[in-house]
């Protein structure tokens, strides 16, 4: 990969490594209360249609989705090259084209809601 | 020095015994494999989004679908591994985001610190919010 190409790759996976680290053990918590029984206020239909169904809160959310999502491919690209497997090109193609698709279908969801 | 690269690159056959020759690869391979289950959590969360849009019918399924026993498990270990991306990451930044204030630099443990309170007082906020308390 060019050398150039490496800020694009990094800004969001630093960003989305941020994001992470701040809110996924708090919203695993979450649905582990839901999980639980225990549903959360917010988790309940009307409460989230009605959060989501605000333009704000629909970016913010893909926004972290993205994110998390370029984090964890990133990251996952980098373990596969600790794990011995050379063929980065590939690697990184199919996770990053993965990560986008995911972030791509929570828009078109988000847009439904 | 990408243009001073060798043409035939020396690479070194490796397999996986690396990992446990020590504690501290250990601890760099359980960071890195957070990513699996953060990813794995998400993607399950936009196929949340998938059901909150089809109604309240798929949206209740879906809530019944977290109560699975498969899928506690999967969550106890991802709010596992999420946590210790955030302590790993959290821990990192006074090297990420040095502090200097005139010739001195703001201690480390200030500045980790400081993202540790953070990170616990937004979680209070976010389940609080929530209405899970």
């Amino acid at each position: 990969m060019a050398i150039s190409n490496k800020p694009i790759v990094w800004g969001p996976f630093a960003a989305g490594g941020t994001v992470t680290a701040f809110l996924t053990p708090v919203l695993v918590l979450l649905t582990l209360l839901a999980a639980f029984g225990h549903v959360p206020d917010v988790l309940a239909y009307e409460r989230l249609h009605a959060l989501l169904g605000h333009w704000p809160a629909k970016v913010l959310a893909a926004a972290v989705v993205f994110l998390s999502l370029w984090s964890a491919a990133h990251r996952l690209r980098i373990t596969c090259h600790d794990l011995g497997v050379r063929a980065d090109i590939a690697v990184a193609t199919l996770l990053y084209a993965g990560a986008l698709a995911g972030a791509a279908a929570s828009v078109l969801f988000l847009a439904r809601i | 020095m990408a243009e001073g690269m060798s043409r035939k690159p020396y690479l070194r056959r490796e397999g996986l015994s690396w990992i446990f020759r020590h504690p501290r690869y250990l601890r760099y391979m359980t960071r890195e494999f957070s990513c699996l289950f953060i990813g794995g959590w998400t993607l399950w969360m936009v196929w949340g989004l998938k059901q909150l849009a089809d109604g309240p019918q798929a949206w209740f399924a879906f809530l019944e679908y977290l109560k699975s026993p498969a899928s506690i498990v999967f969550q106890v270990i991802t709010l596992g591994f999420a946590a210790y991306h955030s302590y790993t990451w959290f821990k990192l930044t006074p090297q990420a985001l040095p502090i200097q204030i005139g010739e001195d630099f703001v201690p480390g443990a200030a500045i980790a610190g400081a993202h540790f309170g953070v990170w616990a007082a937004l979680s209070i906020a976010v389940l609080h919010l929530a209405g899970a308390f």
